[in-house]
């Protein structure tokens, strides 16, 4: 995309400025807010073990904005979410996750 | 090429049960014209929504649906040194975190190695100590993974997971005064409202030094450029620590421990790890380097006004501008180099908003003749410390920092 920058040639610095009234912050307001979630599910065949584990802790675009890697970095991957965060996946869902995940992602 | 895109299908937590039709219909059709961004990135993916919606939050770079990654889009940064509360990016470990919290019931518990544990209300907060103010870059030690050459796992973020606010809330040195550590601390650790998912699972905790954490700097923020944090970015209280990667940065702060022996939980003494080498740079495949937590912020400099492939008027002065960090300390100079970094000239830098915030910088050039160009940005810090030339890797993708370059043409 081109852009021009004969139109960015003004030489003041931008204004910068917060609109801060710290010190007359005497109280906070509650808050009630809605966080999103996603129902998104890992497309294809083959993904029923890596829809089942995976899920519950993050959701699937965490996997899709990935970038393709090896088997053996994929490995890595499955491994630590078992040994550093706990995911509870039997070694043929883990195997089968690696596997999606090679076919899907990999890089070769 | 990818075979599918990221399609968010955006829900709300505990809303979506008793929706009926129609509303399933409203939340979704946003989805169906979703603007996209591309993050320019060789070999994808390399587009990712926008989003308007997270509480709070305005026009951000979905990285994550849950828990929440939001990028700022790199045009905040032309906007000003300080970045919008509501584009402030958004981090977060676990998504076992409240939504609903009531500044009444909030406490932030003081324990551990203290002569006198303390529970303390939001008004204690507020009323019971002197207040600071510190400008300083929130920056994750991730910030650019998603440029590493060759790429590594991990949120894959662009140069948004950085912003900078204008901090308001009162030290940590006072609040550990009045509890009282007692000889023998070492450490002090922080906790939040977020929650692991898994049972087992390790809790979200960072610890610094009873050094680090008395040196008058560190504090207990409940305002972020003159309001209340949002949610997403901590709310009601949340650590600040100037100079120091975001993690550190404990969110939703309701724990601090004073401890006497290292902390051995995870998040502190296994995650985060770069190489104890120069620049925590390695090569790819490099073995036999002994491994460190990060810690301080790099320095940083980016033009904001001329993006890559821009078209730039050959034989007359054009402007560049942008913005620059210390890392752990201010900014002394920034350097422009229209010849791809063979030779440098000043540029002239903005006002001082706060040692470790953003500065801003701008100067003229002129590209001598028509074609491709390359434009390349440095920062060097006040420890005369420089951004290095060559392009930082490390196998978790952490505080790269290499000089910027973009490439534009004259015409």
């Amino acid at each position: 995309m081109q852009r021009d920058v004969l139109t960015v040639a003004v030489l003041g610095l931008v204004l910068v400025s917060h609109s801060g009234h710290a010190e007359t912050i005497t109280k906070l307001k509650s808050l009630k807010l809605d966080v999103p979630t996603s129902d998104a599910m890992f497309p294809g065949p083959g993904s029923d073990a890596i829809n089942n584990n995976c899920l519950a802790c993050h959701s699937a675009d965490h996997v899709l904005n990935q970038p393709s890697l090896s088997r053996t970095a994929w490995q890595e991957v499955v491994d630590k979410m078992i040994r550093a965060y706990k995911a509870p996946v039997s070694p043929d869902d883990a195997k089968a996750i690696v596997d999606y995940l090679v076919r899907t992602k990999g890089t070769s | 090429m990818q075979k599918y895109e990221a399609q968010p299908g955006l829900t709300r937590r505990g809303v979506i049960r008793g929706m009926g039709v129609a509303g399933l219909a409203l939340m979704s059709s946003p989805a169906l014209a979703q603007e996209t961004v591309d993050l320019h990135v060789p070999g994808g993916p390399s587009t990712r929504p926008i989003t308007t919606s997270y509480p709070q939050k305005g026009r951000m770079i979905l990285q994550r649906s849950s828990p929440p990654w939001l990028e700022t889009p790199f045009e905040v940064f032309d906007k000003g040194v300080f970045t919008p509360n509501e584009q402030h990016y958004v981090s977060w470990h676990w998504a076992n975190f409240p939504g609903d919290i009531d500044v009444d019931s909030f406490r932030l518990a003081v324990r551990g190695q203290v002569n006198q544990t303390l529970s303390l209300s939001l008004n204690d907060i507020l009323r019971g100590f002197p207040r600071a103010d510190i400008a300083a870059v929130n920056q994750c030690a991730g910030n650019s993974r998603i440029y590493a050459e060759p790429r590594v796992a991990g949120a894959q973020w662009a140069n948004g997971s950085m912003s900078n606010a204008l901090w308001t809330g009162v030290r940590l040195k006072d609040v550990l005064d009045r509890a009282g550590v007692k000889p023998g601390a070492i450490q002090v650790r922080f906790g939040g409202l977020d929650e692991s998912v898994m049972p087992g699972a390790p809790k979200f905790l960072k610890s610094i030094t009873v050094d680090h954490a008395r040196d008058g700097a560190v504090m207990i923020a409940f305002a972020m450029n003159g309001e209340q944090l949002p949610l997403l970015n901590g709310f009601p209280l949340r650590l600040i620590v100037p100079g120091w990667c975001g993690v550190y940065w404990v969110k939703m702060l309701n724990d601090i421990e004073v401890l006497n022996q290292p902390d051995i939980n995870y998040w502190t003494a296994t995650g985060y790890r770069v190489p104890d080498t120069p620049h925590n740079s390695v090569k790819p495949g490099e073995t036999g380097y002994k491994m460190v937590p990060v810690t301080r912020n790099a320095p940083r400099s980016f033009i904001t006004n001329i993006r890559n492939g821009d078209s730039v008027p050959a034989g007359s002065p054009a402007l560049a501008r942008g913005i620059a960090f210390g890392g752990d300390c201010g900014v002394a100079r920034v350097d422009l180099s229209i010849d791809g970094g063979k030779s440098w000239q000043p540029a002239k830098l903005g006002a001082d908003q706060g040692t470790y915030g953003f500065r801003q910088w701008q100067t003229q050039f002129t590209l001598p003749a028509r074609g491709a160009h390359r434009l390349t940005v440095r920062c060097t810090n006040t420890k005369n410390v420089a951004q290095p030339d060559f392009r930082i890797w490390n196998p978790a993708g952490y505080l790269f920092n290499t000089i910027e370059t973009t490439d534009v043409v004259a015409a």
